[in-house]
């Protein structure tokens, strides 16, 4: 075996790993797919107010619930229709991709903050810190998480910080979880040993040496998470516990088509697809970078 | 005369997992500076156990029970944590048994090569890379500018030991264990790398310890040999000594065992029943029935 590996492993060739990494990810439709539609995504936050046709928020009661392009009665410039209140739905749609993406990303990206740290601390040092930490875990999995994200928002009080505080609170332990399982592995293979032996401190190993090797399932995980946590907030939206209603979220969007789906079928139908595109696209490409990582590190 | 720079005296060893058997019986050793010893033996005669006892990587499966282990007079299994790292990397140092694994597969050589010299000589990353740079070259890779460049996995097998052994050399440290540096090698590049680690070894004045299961790296590189066998000493002396004129019957079982290149159609001499017979009776001996009580 080792002699074989010996024998075909390749000459040097400068920056491998990135150019195999780019290139395996380039080879994915799903990946390419889904990143270009989350890039989309991100311009259409940053640049909604210059993007989006209408004023989101303008009501026009003499225009409400128009339909959208080709049905009979559509009023040209609104091209998804308007709701009961007569506000342009693709604009709603297109700023409403602002609440989703910030909670993504900032809810997602605090989750992995504190769930990677104390699943590298529990992973790698073990004994009373494992056992502290890993029942904490357990404890807090036992709750149902929309419940207790409902819960801790009715306490904190409604508002975007609360959702994002709700999902960080709720959803550490998958980081943590996994981070440990991970850590603990690496921390068995020969170089953790190899740097021990150097005399090098615990805590530089773990974040030099470690730290890199848990990298690729982290930002896998991260994708997923921000999944997760654009559902979390049309979730909280749906039910009245995010933002402001003078915000537009997919979520409450949902919520009001859903009163007049008999009259307006687009309300409630434009912001599901946006949730479940985006949804759909964060897995892809969790998948698509956990898949691509994977062999150049355990090559 | 000069105290040894390491000496194990009455080491022992149990495994905790298969209900106390012993690893270790009493083992006793002392190395010089300068010096090369082959620490010989099959699989599980407890020359792995005390390289790993030595480096303080004991897995937590297997429990020391008794002896010492000195370096420059102080006894590495006692010292405090603190001193111990101190020592670590610094004075002792390890070329690991699989080039494979040994290295971080997620970070460049150059980092990992710069670490110890920035760490714990205090060098500015330039005089770090300067060093590395003629590290390599003295290990005779080609072009090290690009080698500290890449990563493991773009490298070969022989590249990525002589790399480890340019590590374990690079704090000049006055120890290196080498943990069968070579089985996981193509039999070509073996050569290569144990001519490399002596030719090192004799440039810096390094002690080896030097790990492995084969009689003929032992003739090729060892000044000394302890031959381990069920976690007990065989037979120890000089190199040519033992392999010309062994006292055990197992010794001599062994070298019989080994291919003869001069006659090739010889075939191989397996070790006699009677000498493992004999073995298992010289362990059942002295002390080792005391801990088979129960």
């Amino acid at each position: 075996m080792a002699e074989r590996r010996a024998e075909t492993s390749s000459p040097l060739s400068g920056d491998r790993v990135h150019q195999s990494l780019w290139s395996t990810l380039r080879r994915d439709p799903k990946v390419l797919f889904a990143g270009g539609f989350l890039l989309l995504l991100v311009l259409l936050a940053i640049f909604a107010p210059f993007i989006a046709p209408k004023d989101p928020l303008e009501q026009d009661l003499m225009l409400g619930t128009l339909p959208p392009a080709g049905g009979s009665g559509y009023e040209p410039g609104y091209f998804l229709g308007t709701d009961d209140l007569g506000r342009d739905v693709l604009s709603r749609l297109i700023y409403g991709t602002r609440i989703a993406l910030l909670v993504a990303f900032i809810a997602a990206g605090l989750a992995a903050l504190f769930g990677t740290v104390l699943g590298l601390l529990a992973g790698w040092y073990g004994g009373l810190v494992d056992i502290v930490i890993s029942r904490l875990v357990e404890i807090w999995m036992a709750f149902p998480p929309v419940l207790l994200s409902i819960l801790l928002v009715a306490v904190f009080g409604s508002g975007v910080h609360s959702v994002i505080a709700a999902i960080v609170i709720i959803d550490w332990t998958r980081f943590c979880r996994v981070i440990r399982a991970e850590t603990m592995g690496q921390a068995r293979l020969d170089y953790v040993i190899a740097a021990r032996t150097m005399g090098y401190p615990k805590l530089r190993i773990l974040i030099r040496e470690i730290l890199p090797n848990v990298l690729p399932v982290l930002v896998a995980l991260l994708s997923l998470e921000m999944g997760i946590a654009v559902i979390v907030e049309a979730i909280l939206s749906f039910v009245g516990l995010s933002v402001s209603s003078d915000t537009p979220t997919w979520g409450g969007m949902i919520a009001q088509g859903r009163q007049i789906i008999y009259q307006g079928w687009w309300v409630l139908t434009f912001p599901l697809m946006a949730l479940f595109a985006t949804v759909l696209a964060f897995n892809q490409l969790g998948d698509g970078l956990r898949r691509a990582l994977d062999p150049v590190l355990k090559r | 005369m000069m105290t040894p720079l390491l000496s194990i005296s009455g080491l022992s060893a149990i495994s905790l997992r298969e209900r106390g058997a012993p690893i270790l019986r009493d083992v006793s050793l002392s190395l010089a500076r300068g010096e090369v010893r082959g620490l010989v033996g099959e699989s599980g005669a407890g020359k792995s156990t005390i390289a790993k006892a030595l480096l303080g990587i004991l897995p937590g499966t297997v429990k020391v029970t008794a002896g010492e282990i000195r370096f420059e007079g102080r006894d590495l299994l006692t010292m405090p944590q603190k001193d111990f790292r101190a020592i670590m990397g610094s004075d002792i140092a390890l070329i690991p048994q699989d080039p494979q694994t040994a290295l971080n597969p997620g970070r460049r050589i150059e980092a990992q090569l710069t670490d110890g010299l920035r760490l714990r000589r205090g060098m500015d990353a330039k005089n770090a890379r300067e060093r590395a740079l003629s590290l390599l070259a003295e290990v005779h890779i080609r072009d090290p500018e690009r080698v500290l460049k890449a990563y493991p996995h773009e490298l070969s097998g022989g590249m990525r030991q002589r790399i480890m052994i340019a590590s374990a050399f690079s704090l000049e440290p006055k120890l290196v264990v080498a943990d069968e540096p070579t089985t996981a090698l193509d039999v070509t590049v073996q050569k290569q790398i144990l001519r490399l680690i002596r030719g090192m070894q004799e440039a810096h004045g390094t002690a080896v310890i030097f790990v492995t299961h084969d009689l003929g790296v032992v003739a090729k590189i060892c000044d000394t040999v302890t031959l381990l066998y069920g976690g007990k000493v065989i037979e120890a002396g000089p190199t040519a000594a033992v392999l010309s004129h062994p006292r055990h019957a197992y010794t001599r079982a062994l070298i019989a065992a080994g291919p003869r290149y001069d006659r090739p159609d010889a075939g191989l001499e397996p070790v006699p029943q009677a000498v493992f017979d004999q073995l298992q009776a010289e362990l059942a001996m002295p002390f080792s029935s005391e801990m088979n009580h129960g």
